[in-house]
Protein backbone atom coordinates (compact mmCIF):
# COMPACT_ATOMS: atom_id res chain seq x y z
CA UNK A 1 0.00 0.00 0.00
CA UNK A 2 1.21 3.45 -0.89
CA UNK A 3 1.94 5.81 1.96
CA UNK A 4 1.53 9.56 1.54
CA UNK A 5 3.58 11.97 3.63
CA UNK A 6 3.15 15.74 3.73
CA UNK A 7 6.23 17.78 4.59
CA UNK A 8 6.22 21.33 5.87
CA UNK A 9 9.27 23.56 5.67
CA UNK A 10 9.53 26.98 7.30
CA UNK A 11 13.01 27.29 8.77
CA UNK A 12 13.93 30.59 7.10
CA UNK A 13 12.66 32.63 4.14
CA UNK A 14 10.72 29.82 2.45
CA UNK A 15 7.38 28.37 3.39
CA UNK A 16 7.03 25.09 1.56
CA UNK A 17 4.68 22.14 1.43
CA UNK A 18 5.49 18.95 -0.40
CA UNK A 19 3.77 15.61 -0.75
CA UNK A 20 5.58 12.40 -1.55
CA UNK A 21 4.74 8.73 -1.68
CA UNK A 22 6.55 5.77 -0.20
CA UNK A 23 7.92 5.07 -3.70
CA UNK A 24 9.79 8.34 -3.62
CA UNK A 25 7.47 10.03 -6.12
CA UNK A 26 7.23 13.76 -5.54
CA UNK A 27 3.53 14.48 -6.09
CA UNK A 28 3.85 18.17 -5.35
CA UNK A 29 6.38 20.66 -4.08
CA UNK A 30 4.91 24.12 -3.60
CA UNK A 31 6.68 27.03 -2.01
CA UNK A 32 6.47 30.72 -1.31
CA UNK A 33 9.62 32.64 -0.62
CA UNK A 34 9.72 35.77 1.52
CA UNK A 35 11.68 38.51 -0.21
CA UNK A 36 12.35 41.48 2.05
CA UNK A 37 11.63 44.91 0.49
CA UNK A 38 15.13 45.95 1.56
CA UNK A 39 17.97 44.54 3.66
CA UNK A 40 18.12 41.02 5.03
CA UNK A 41 15.46 38.70 6.42
CA UNK A 42 13.78 39.90 9.58
CA UNK A 43 12.61 36.71 11.33
CA UNK A 44 9.31 38.22 12.48
CA UNK A 45 8.45 39.59 9.06
CA UNK A 46 9.33 36.26 7.44
CA UNK A 47 7.12 34.41 9.91
CA UNK A 48 4.23 36.77 9.11
CA UNK A 49 4.72 35.99 5.46
CA UNK A 50 4.59 32.28 6.28
CA UNK A 51 1.35 32.50 8.21
CA UNK A 52 -0.24 34.52 5.40
CA UNK A 53 0.84 32.12 2.66
CA UNK A 54 0.57 28.79 4.49
CA UNK A 55 -3.02 28.01 3.61
CA UNK A 56 -2.71 28.70 -0.11
CA UNK A 57 0.59 26.80 -0.35
CA UNK A 58 -0.82 23.72 1.39
CA UNK A 59 -4.03 23.83 -0.68
CA UNK A 60 -2.05 24.06 -3.89
CA UNK A 61 0.19 21.17 -2.80
CA UNK A 62 -2.88 18.96 -2.22
CA UNK A 63 -4.45 20.01 -5.53
CA UNK A 64 -1.28 19.28 -7.50
CA UNK A 65 -0.90 15.93 -5.76
CA UNK A 66 -4.57 15.19 -6.54
CA UNK A 67 -5.24 13.81 -3.09
CA UNK A 68 -7.33 14.86 -0.13
CA UNK A 69 -5.88 15.99 3.18
CA UNK A 70 -7.36 12.82 4.69
CA UNK A 71 -5.25 10.60 2.40
CA UNK A 72 -2.13 11.80 4.20
CA UNK A 73 -0.53 9.19 6.48
CA UNK A 74 1.79 11.46 8.38
CA UNK A 75 2.82 15.11 8.67
CA UNK A 76 6.55 15.79 8.65
CA UNK A 77 7.75 19.06 10.08
CA UNK A 78 11.15 20.68 9.88
CA UNK A 79 11.74 21.47 13.57
CA UNK A 80 15.16 23.03 13.07
CA UNK A 81 17.72 24.43 12.73
CA UNK A 82 16.41 27.82 11.73
CA UNK A 83 14.88 31.11 12.76
CA UNK A 84 12.66 30.83 15.85
CA UNK A 85 9.56 32.73 14.70
CA UNK A 86 9.60 31.00 11.30
CA UNK A 87 9.99 27.54 12.84
CA UNK A 88 7.15 28.21 15.28
CA UNK A 89 4.78 29.23 12.49
CA UNK A 90 5.45 26.07 10.49
CA UNK A 91 5.31 23.83 13.57
CA UNK A 92 1.97 25.29 14.66
CA UNK A 93 0.48 24.58 11.24
CA UNK A 94 1.88 21.05 11.09
CA UNK A 95 0.62 20.23 14.57
CA UNK A 96 -2.86 21.51 13.66
CA UNK A 97 -2.99 19.37 10.51
CA UNK A 98 -1.77 16.27 12.35
CA UNK A 99 -4.43 16.75 15.01
CA UNK A 100 -7.13 17.45 12.42
CA UNK A 101 -6.50 14.29 10.40
CA UNK A 102 -5.42 12.30 13.46
CA UNK A 103 -2.13 11.16 11.93
CA UNK A 104 1.37 11.18 13.44
CA UNK A 105 3.61 14.21 13.49
CA UNK A 106 7.15 13.37 12.29
CA UNK A 107 10.12 15.48 13.42
CA UNK A 108 12.64 16.21 10.67
CA UNK A 109 16.02 17.92 10.84
CA UNK A 110 16.28 20.43 8.00
CA UNK A 111 19.92 19.58 7.19
CA UNK A 112 19.26 15.84 7.12
CA UNK A 113 16.39 16.55 4.68
CA UNK A 114 18.72 18.38 2.29
CA UNK A 115 20.95 15.31 2.21
CA UNK A 116 18.16 12.71 1.90
CA UNK A 117 16.41 14.41 -1.02
CA UNK A 118 19.77 14.65 -2.75
CA UNK A 119 20.37 10.95 -2.27
CA UNK A 120 16.90 10.16 -3.58
CA UNK A 121 17.30 12.27 -6.71
CA UNK A 122 20.86 11.32 -7.61
CA UNK A 123 20.57 7.67 -6.51
CA UNK A 124 23.96 8.00 -4.84
CA UNK A 125 23.98 5.74 -1.82
CA UNK A 126 26.85 7.25 0.11
CA UNK A 127 28.10 10.61 -1.14
CA UNK A 128 30.18 13.28 0.53
CA UNK A 129 27.72 16.16 0.92
CA UNK A 130 28.52 19.84 0.47
CA UNK A 131 25.54 21.82 1.74
CA UNK A 132 25.79 25.55 1.18
CA UNK A 133 23.01 28.06 1.71
CA UNK A 134 22.25 31.38 3.36
CA UNK A 135 22.28 29.78 6.79
CA UNK A 136 24.48 26.70 6.49
CA UNK A 137 27.90 25.72 5.19
CA UNK A 138 28.49 22.05 5.97
CA UNK A 139 30.60 19.26 4.58
CA UNK A 140 29.22 15.99 5.80
CA UNK A 141 29.45 12.27 5.26
CA UNK A 142 27.65 9.34 6.80
CA UNK A 143 29.62 7.33 9.31
CA UNK A 144 28.56 5.06 12.13
CA UNK A 145 24.88 5.89 12.23
CA UNK A 146 25.02 9.64 11.73
CA UNK A 147 25.80 12.37 9.25
CA UNK A 148 29.13 13.51 10.62
CA UNK A 149 30.30 17.04 10.08
CA UNK A 150 33.76 17.00 8.47
CA UNK A 151 33.93 20.71 7.96
CA UNK A 152 31.76 23.73 8.48
CA UNK A 153 31.84 27.47 8.82
CA UNK A 154 33.10 28.83 12.11
CA UNK A 155 30.98 31.96 11.77
CA UNK A 156 28.70 33.05 8.92
CA UNK A 157 27.43 30.90 6.07
CA UNK A 158 28.74 31.17 2.51
CA UNK A 159 25.39 32.39 1.18
CA UNK A 160 25.15 34.97 3.92
CA UNK A 161 28.62 36.31 3.10
CA UNK A 162 27.79 36.67 -0.62
CA UNK A 163 24.29 38.10 -0.05
CA UNK A 164 25.49 40.78 2.35
CA UNK A 165 28.31 41.78 0.03
CA UNK A 166 25.90 41.96 -2.91
CA UNK A 167 23.60 44.23 -0.89
CA UNK A 168 26.51 46.52 -0.07
CA UNK A 169 27.23 46.76 -3.79
CA UNK A 170 23.60 47.75 -4.24
CA UNK A 171 22.59 44.60 -6.12
CA UNK A 172 18.92 43.65 -5.68
CA UNK A 173 17.77 40.23 -4.47
CA UNK A 174 18.81 37.58 -5.46
CA UNK A 175 22.30 38.99 -5.27
CA UNK A 176 24.54 36.00 -5.97
CA UNK A 177 23.75 35.55 -9.72
CA UNK A 178 24.35 39.28 -10.26
CA UNK A 179 27.56 39.08 -8.27
CA UNK A 180 28.69 36.22 -10.50
CA UNK A 181 27.87 38.22 -13.62
CA UNK A 182 30.10 41.05 -12.33
CA UNK A 183 32.80 38.54 -11.41
CA UNK A 184 32.85 37.21 -14.98
CA UNK A 185 34.12 40.64 -16.05
CA UNK A 186 36.78 40.79 -13.32
CA UNK A 187 40.41 40.73 -14.43
CA UNK A 188 42.72 41.54 -11.53
CA UNK A 189 42.81 39.39 -8.45
CA UNK A 190 42.77 41.28 -5.15
CA UNK A 191 44.04 39.43 -2.07
CA UNK A 192 41.39 39.00 0.59
CA UNK A 193 41.54 37.02 3.87
CA UNK A 194 41.64 33.35 2.94
CA UNK A 195 40.82 31.57 6.20
CA UNK A 196 40.88 27.80 6.43
CA UNK A 197 41.37 26.30 9.87
CA UNK A 198 41.89 22.59 9.55
CA UNK A 199 38.64 21.31 8.09
CA UNK A 200 36.73 24.52 8.72
CA UNK A 201 36.29 27.84 6.97
CA UNK A 202 35.63 31.33 8.28
CA UNK A 203 33.87 33.91 6.12
CA UNK A 204 33.29 36.86 8.43
CA UNK A 205 36.74 38.43 8.04
CA UNK A 206 36.55 37.96 4.28
CA UNK A 207 33.21 39.75 4.16
CA UNK A 208 34.37 42.67 6.33
CA UNK A 209 37.46 43.22 4.20
CA UNK A 210 35.56 42.92 0.92
CA UNK A 211 33.02 45.52 2.10
CA UNK A 212 35.85 47.86 3.16
CA UNK A 213 37.33 47.60 -0.33
CA UNK A 214 34.12 48.72 -2.08
CA UNK A 215 34.90 51.98 -3.85
CA UNK A 216 38.65 51.45 -3.57
CA UNK A 217 38.72 48.72 -6.18
CA UNK A 218 36.80 47.96 -9.33
CA UNK A 219 33.53 46.16 -8.48
CA UNK A 220 34.12 43.45 -11.08
CA UNK A 221 37.62 42.71 -9.79
CA UNK A 222 36.39 42.74 -6.22
CA UNK A 223 33.44 40.43 -6.95
CA UNK A 224 35.69 38.03 -8.82
CA UNK A 225 38.22 38.01 -5.97
CA UNK A 226 35.55 37.51 -3.32
CA UNK A 227 34.01 34.55 -5.15
CA UNK A 228 37.37 32.99 -5.99
CA UNK A 229 38.48 33.28 -2.36
CA UNK A 230 35.20 32.11 -0.81
CA UNK A 231 34.74 29.19 -3.22
CA UNK A 232 38.45 28.34 -3.09
CA UNK A 233 38.26 27.96 0.68
CA UNK A 234 35.26 25.67 0.34
CA UNK A 235 36.97 23.67 -2.39
CA UNK A 236 40.02 23.15 -0.22
CA UNK A 237 38.12 21.74 2.76
CA UNK A 238 35.97 19.70 0.39
CA UNK A 239 39.05 18.19 -1.16
CA UNK A 240 40.46 17.41 2.26
CA UNK A 241 37.22 15.70 3.29
CA UNK A 242 37.11 13.76 0.02
CA UNK A 243 40.68 12.54 0.51
CA UNK A 244 40.02 11.69 4.14
CA UNK A 245 36.68 9.90 3.78
CA UNK A 246 37.53 8.31 0.42
CA UNK A 247 33.93 8.69 -0.72
CA UNK A 248 33.49 8.06 -4.43
CA UNK A 249 30.86 10.72 -5.06
CA UNK A 250 30.04 14.26 -4.09
CA UNK A 251 26.63 15.84 -3.72
CA UNK A 252 26.31 19.62 -3.87
CA UNK A 253 23.10 21.02 -2.40
CA UNK A 254 21.55 24.06 -0.71
CA UNK A 255 20.63 27.43 -2.18
CA UNK A 256 24.18 28.30 -3.26
CA UNK A 257 24.41 24.99 -5.17
CA UNK A 258 22.92 26.73 -8.20
CA UNK A 259 26.09 28.80 -8.65
CA UNK A 260 27.66 27.61 -11.91
CA UNK A 261 31.05 28.91 -10.83
CA UNK A 262 30.95 26.85 -7.64
CA UNK A 263 29.73 23.80 -9.58
CA UNK A 264 32.66 24.12 -11.97
CA UNK A 265 35.16 24.38 -9.10
CA UNK A 266 33.83 21.40 -7.14
CA UNK A 267 33.55 19.35 -10.31
CA UNK A 268 37.25 19.92 -10.86
CA UNK A 269 37.98 18.81 -7.27
CA UNK A 270 36.03 15.62 -7.97
CA UNK A 271 37.94 14.95 -11.17
CA UNK A 272 41.23 15.08 -9.28
CA UNK A 273 39.98 12.46 -6.86
CA UNK A 274 38.06 10.37 -9.42
CA UNK A 275 34.77 11.03 -7.65
CA UNK A 276 31.38 11.45 -9.32
CA UNK A 277 29.94 14.94 -9.08
CA UNK A 278 26.23 15.64 -8.60
CA UNK A 279 24.33 18.82 -8.06
CA UNK A 280 20.77 18.76 -6.77
CA UNK A 281 18.39 20.64 -9.12
CA UNK A 282 17.45 24.13 -7.82
CA UNK A 283 13.84 23.37 -6.89
CA UNK A 284 15.03 20.61 -4.57
CA UNK A 285 18.38 22.14 -3.57
CA UNK A 286 16.82 25.26 -2.07
CA UNK A 287 14.55 24.96 0.97
CA UNK A 288 11.40 23.01 0.08
CA UNK A 289 8.64 20.87 1.52
CA UNK A 290 9.30 17.75 -0.58
CA UNK A 291 12.63 17.11 1.11
CA UNK A 292 10.94 17.30 4.52
CA UNK A 293 8.22 14.92 3.33
CA UNK A 294 10.72 12.39 1.97
CA UNK A 295 12.87 12.44 5.10
CA UNK A 296 9.66 12.25 7.10
CA UNK A 297 8.79 9.07 5.26
CA UNK A 298 12.21 7.54 6.04
CA UNK A 299 11.69 8.37 9.71
CA UNK A 300 8.06 7.18 9.66
CA UNK A 301 9.24 3.78 8.44
CA UNK A 302 11.44 3.60 11.55
CA UNK A 303 8.51 4.62 13.77
CA UNK A 304 10.04 7.98 14.54
CA UNK A 305 7.13 10.26 15.45
CA UNK A 306 6.72 12.91 18.10
CA UNK A 307 3.77 13.66 20.41
CA UNK A 308 2.26 17.09 19.77
CA UNK A 309 2.92 18.24 23.33
CA UNK A 310 6.65 17.67 23.08
CA UNK A 311 7.14 18.80 19.47
CA UNK A 312 9.29 21.78 20.39
CA UNK A 313 11.25 23.59 17.75
CA UNK A 314 15.05 23.35 17.93
CA UNK A 315 16.67 26.49 16.59
CA UNK A 316 20.19 25.10 16.86
CA UNK A 317 19.54 21.44 16.10
CA UNK A 318 22.82 20.18 14.70
CA UNK A 319 23.01 17.75 11.80
CA UNK A 320 25.33 15.41 13.70
CA UNK A 321 22.96 15.10 16.66
CA UNK A 322 20.45 13.11 14.63
CA UNK A 323 20.49 9.30 14.57
CA UNK A 324 19.93 7.92 11.07
CA UNK A 325 18.47 4.44 11.66
CA UNK A 326 17.32 4.03 8.04
CA UNK A 327 20.88 3.75 6.83
CA UNK A 328 23.04 0.71 7.30
CA UNK A 329 25.69 1.04 9.95
CA UNK A 330 29.19 0.58 8.64
CA UNK B 1 64.62 14.85 -8.57
CA UNK B 2 65.49 11.41 -9.78
CA UNK B 3 64.25 8.23 -8.18
CA UNK B 4 61.29 9.80 -6.53
CA UNK B 5 58.86 7.29 -5.11
CA UNK B 6 55.40 8.59 -4.26
CA UNK B 7 54.63 7.56 -0.69
CA UNK B 8 51.53 9.61 0.02
CA UNK B 9 49.08 11.68 -1.98
CA UNK B 10 47.24 13.99 0.35
CA UNK B 11 44.65 16.62 -0.44
CA UNK B 12 47.17 19.41 -0.29
CA UNK B 13 50.57 17.95 -0.95
CA UNK B 14 52.36 14.90 -2.26
CA UNK B 15 55.13 13.11 -0.39
CA UNK B 16 58.00 11.46 -2.23
CA UNK B 17 60.86 9.41 -0.91
CA UNK B 18 64.18 10.08 -2.57
CA UNK B 19 67.87 10.63 -1.92
CA UNK B 20 69.54 14.00 -1.68
CA UNK B 21 73.31 14.46 -1.10
CA UNK B 22 73.49 10.77 -0.20
CA UNK B 23 70.79 11.10 2.41
CA UNK B 24 67.43 9.41 2.57
CA UNK B 25 64.92 12.23 2.30
CA UNK B 26 61.24 13.00 1.97
CA UNK B 27 60.09 15.65 -0.45
CA UNK B 28 56.84 17.36 0.41
CA UNK B 29 55.54 19.12 -2.67
CA UNK B 30 52.47 21.32 -2.79
CA UNK B 31 50.81 20.90 -6.13
CA UNK B 32 49.02 23.60 -8.03
CA UNK B 33 45.24 23.39 -7.95
CA UNK B 34 43.51 24.00 -11.24
CA UNK B 35 40.29 25.04 -9.48
CA UNK B 36 41.93 28.01 -7.75
CA UNK B 37 42.67 31.42 -9.15
CA UNK B 38 46.35 31.21 -10.24
CA UNK B 39 47.46 34.23 -8.16
CA UNK B 40 45.71 32.92 -5.08
CA UNK B 41 47.00 29.40 -5.71
CA UNK B 42 50.61 30.57 -5.93
CA UNK B 43 50.28 32.68 -2.80
CA UNK B 44 48.79 29.86 -0.74
CA UNK B 45 51.40 27.32 -1.79
CA UNK B 46 54.37 29.63 -1.22
CA UNK B 47 53.03 30.89 2.09
CA UNK B 48 52.28 27.42 3.46
CA UNK B 49 55.53 25.89 2.29
CA UNK B 50 57.61 28.57 3.95
CA UNK B 51 55.47 28.52 7.11
CA UNK B 52 55.72 24.76 7.43
CA UNK B 53 59.50 24.78 6.97
CA UNK B 54 59.85 27.39 9.72
CA UNK B 55 57.53 25.49 12.04
CA UNK B 56 59.45 22.25 11.53
CA UNK B 57 62.78 23.77 12.43
CA UNK B 58 61.44 25.98 15.24
CA UNK B 59 59.70 22.98 16.81
CA UNK B 60 63.04 21.21 16.74
CA UNK B 61 64.68 24.14 18.51
CA UNK B 62 62.05 23.83 21.24
CA UNK B 63 63.14 20.24 21.82
CA UNK B 64 60.41 18.49 19.85
CA UNK B 65 61.83 15.88 17.44
CA UNK B 66 60.84 16.72 13.85
CA UNK B 67 62.39 15.89 10.48
CA UNK B 68 65.43 18.04 9.70
CA UNK B 69 64.71 20.53 6.96
CA UNK B 70 67.46 20.33 4.34
CA UNK B 71 66.07 22.56 1.66
CA UNK B 72 63.11 24.82 1.01
CA UNK B 73 62.37 25.49 -2.63
CA UNK B 74 59.65 28.11 -3.02
CA UNK B 75 59.73 27.96 -6.82
CA UNK B 76 58.63 24.37 -6.75
CA UNK B 77 56.84 24.87 -3.41
CA UNK B 78 58.60 21.92 -1.85
CA UNK B 79 60.47 21.03 1.31
CA UNK B 80 63.24 18.45 1.41
CA UNK B 81 63.57 16.89 4.86
CA UNK B 82 65.10 13.92 6.56
CA UNK B 83 63.28 10.61 6.22
CA UNK B 84 61.86 9.21 9.45
CA UNK B 85 61.33 5.51 9.16
CA UNK B 86 58.55 5.21 11.71
CA UNK B 87 56.36 3.29 12.47
CA UNK B 88 53.50 5.68 13.16
CA UNK B 89 52.25 5.68 16.74
CA UNK B 90 48.89 4.55 15.37
CA UNK B 91 50.32 1.13 14.52
CA UNK B 92 52.02 0.69 17.87
CA UNK B 93 49.14 1.55 20.18
CA UNK B 94 47.27 -1.77 19.88
CA UNK B 95 50.44 -3.61 20.91
CA UNK B 96 51.21 -1.42 23.90
CA UNK B 97 50.95 -2.60 27.48
CA UNK B 98 49.52 -0.21 30.02
CA UNK B 99 52.84 0.86 31.47
CA UNK B 100 54.42 1.62 28.11
CA UNK B 101 51.31 3.45 27.01
CA UNK B 102 51.44 5.63 30.09
CA UNK B 103 55.08 6.47 29.47
CA UNK B 104 54.42 7.25 25.80
CA UNK B 105 51.46 9.54 26.39
CA UNK B 106 53.20 11.43 29.19
CA UNK B 107 56.00 12.07 26.72
CA UNK B 108 53.55 13.17 24.00
CA UNK B 109 51.94 15.51 26.53
CA UNK B 110 55.35 16.98 27.31
CA UNK B 111 56.16 17.47 23.63
CA UNK B 112 52.84 19.20 22.92
CA UNK B 113 53.48 21.31 26.02
CA UNK B 114 56.89 22.33 24.65
CA UNK B 115 55.31 23.34 21.34
CA UNK B 116 52.57 25.36 23.01
CA UNK B 117 54.90 27.02 25.47
CA UNK B 118 57.11 28.00 22.55
CA UNK B 119 54.17 29.58 20.74
CA UNK B 120 53.44 26.88 18.18
CA UNK B 121 50.30 24.87 17.56
CA UNK B 122 50.47 21.79 15.36
CA UNK B 123 46.92 21.93 14.01
CA UNK B 124 46.56 18.24 13.17
CA UNK B 125 47.66 16.17 16.16
CA UNK B 126 46.77 12.61 15.29
CA UNK B 127 48.51 9.35 15.99
CA UNK B 128 49.39 9.07 12.29
CA UNK B 129 51.36 12.29 12.54
CA UNK B 130 53.68 10.92 15.21
CA UNK B 131 56.42 8.53 14.22
CA UNK B 132 58.47 6.46 16.63
CA UNK B 133 62.13 6.01 15.85
CA UNK B 134 64.98 5.13 18.23
CA UNK B 135 62.58 5.58 21.16
CA UNK B 136 61.96 9.16 20.13
CA UNK B 137 58.57 10.49 19.11
CA UNK B 138 58.83 12.58 15.94
CA UNK B 139 56.08 15.05 15.08
CA UNK B 140 55.48 15.39 11.36
CA UNK B 141 53.16 17.34 9.04
CA UNK B 142 52.94 20.90 10.30
CA UNK B 143 50.86 21.83 7.27
CA UNK B 144 48.02 23.10 9.44
CA UNK B 145 50.28 24.54 12.13
CA UNK B 146 50.70 28.15 13.18
CA UNK B 147 52.51 30.53 15.48
CA UNK B 148 50.01 31.40 18.17
CA UNK B 149 49.49 31.40 21.93
CA UNK B 150 45.73 31.63 21.47
CA UNK B 151 43.83 29.52 24.00
CA UNK B 152 41.33 28.37 21.38
CA UNK B 153 44.01 27.14 18.99
CA UNK B 154 45.82 25.31 21.76
CA UNK B 155 42.54 23.87 22.99
CA UNK B 156 41.69 22.57 19.51
CA UNK B 157 45.11 20.93 19.34
CA UNK B 158 44.44 19.00 22.53
CA UNK B 159 40.86 18.25 21.57
CA UNK B 160 42.02 16.69 18.30
CA UNK B 161 44.62 14.65 20.17
CA UNK B 162 41.95 13.39 22.52
CA UNK B 163 39.67 12.43 19.65
CA UNK B 164 42.48 10.58 17.94
CA UNK B 165 43.14 8.62 21.13
CA UNK B 166 39.46 7.79 21.57
CA UNK B 167 38.94 6.63 18.03
CA UNK B 168 41.83 4.19 18.28
CA UNK B 169 41.85 2.76 21.70
CA UNK B 170 38.53 3.20 23.30
CA UNK B 171 39.05 0.90 26.25
CA UNK B 172 42.08 2.71 27.65
CA UNK B 173 41.43 6.08 26.07
CA UNK B 174 40.78 7.83 29.35
CA UNK B 175 43.91 6.42 30.87
CA UNK B 176 45.95 7.50 27.83
CA UNK B 177 44.42 10.98 27.87
CA UNK B 178 45.09 11.37 31.59
CA UNK B 179 48.72 10.43 31.03
CA UNK B 180 48.88 12.97 28.22
CA UNK B 181 47.58 15.66 30.59
CA UNK B 182 50.20 14.76 33.22
CA UNK B 183 52.97 15.42 30.69
CA UNK B 184 51.28 18.53 29.31
CA UNK B 185 50.88 20.07 32.77
CA UNK B 186 54.47 19.27 33.64
CA UNK B 187 55.53 21.76 30.96
CA UNK B 188 52.64 24.21 30.85
CA UNK B 189 52.15 24.45 34.64
CA UNK B 190 49.26 26.75 35.63
CA UNK B 191 48.83 27.93 32.07
CA UNK B 192 47.34 24.51 31.32
CA UNK B 193 44.22 25.12 33.41
CA UNK B 194 42.52 27.66 31.11
CA UNK B 195 43.40 25.59 28.08
CA UNK B 196 41.98 22.38 29.54
CA UNK B 197 38.82 24.25 30.48
CA UNK B 198 38.57 25.33 26.85
CA UNK B 199 39.00 21.72 25.73
CA UNK B 200 35.86 20.80 27.67
CA UNK B 201 34.04 23.74 26.07
CA UNK B 202 35.14 22.73 22.58
CA UNK B 203 33.90 19.21 23.21
CA UNK B 204 30.55 20.52 24.43
CA UNK B 205 30.03 22.41 21.21
CA UNK B 206 28.81 19.02 20.12
CA UNK B 207 30.81 19.00 16.99
CA UNK B 208 31.95 15.42 17.22
CA UNK B 209 30.08 13.85 20.09
CA UNK B 210 26.48 13.39 21.19
CA UNK B 211 24.68 16.69 21.20
CA UNK B 212 23.87 17.36 24.82
CA UNK B 213 24.46 21.05 24.35
CA UNK B 214 20.82 22.03 24.06
CA UNK B 215 19.24 19.60 26.47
Amino acid sequence: MKIYIMGIESTAHTFGCGIITSNGEILSNVKSEYIPPSGGIHPREASQHHSQKALSVIKKALEEAKISLYDIDGVAISLGPGLGPCLRTGATIARAIALLINKPLIPVNHCVAHIEIGRLITKEEDPLVVYVSGGNTIISAFSDGRYRVFGETLDIALGNCLDVFARHLGLPHPGVPKLEALADKGKNFIFLPYIVKGQDVSYSGLLTTAIKYIGKYDSCDLSMSLLETAYGMLAEVTERALAHTEKTSLLLTGGVARSLRLQRILKSVCEEHSARFHVVPPELAGDNGAMIAWTGYLAYKENITIPIESSFIKQRWRLDEVEIPWRMRY
Amino acid sequence: MENEILIKKGAEAELYKSTWMNREVVIKRRKSKSYRNPDLDRYIRVHRTSLEAKLLSDARKLGVPTPIVYDVDLNNTQIIMSFIRGPPLKNLIPKMNKEYMKKTFIEIGRLVGLLHKGGIVHGDLTTSNMLIQNDMIFFIDFGLGDYTKDIEARGVDIHLMRRAIESLYYEFSEYAYESFIVGYKEIMLDEANDILKRVIEIRKRGRYVEGDRHK
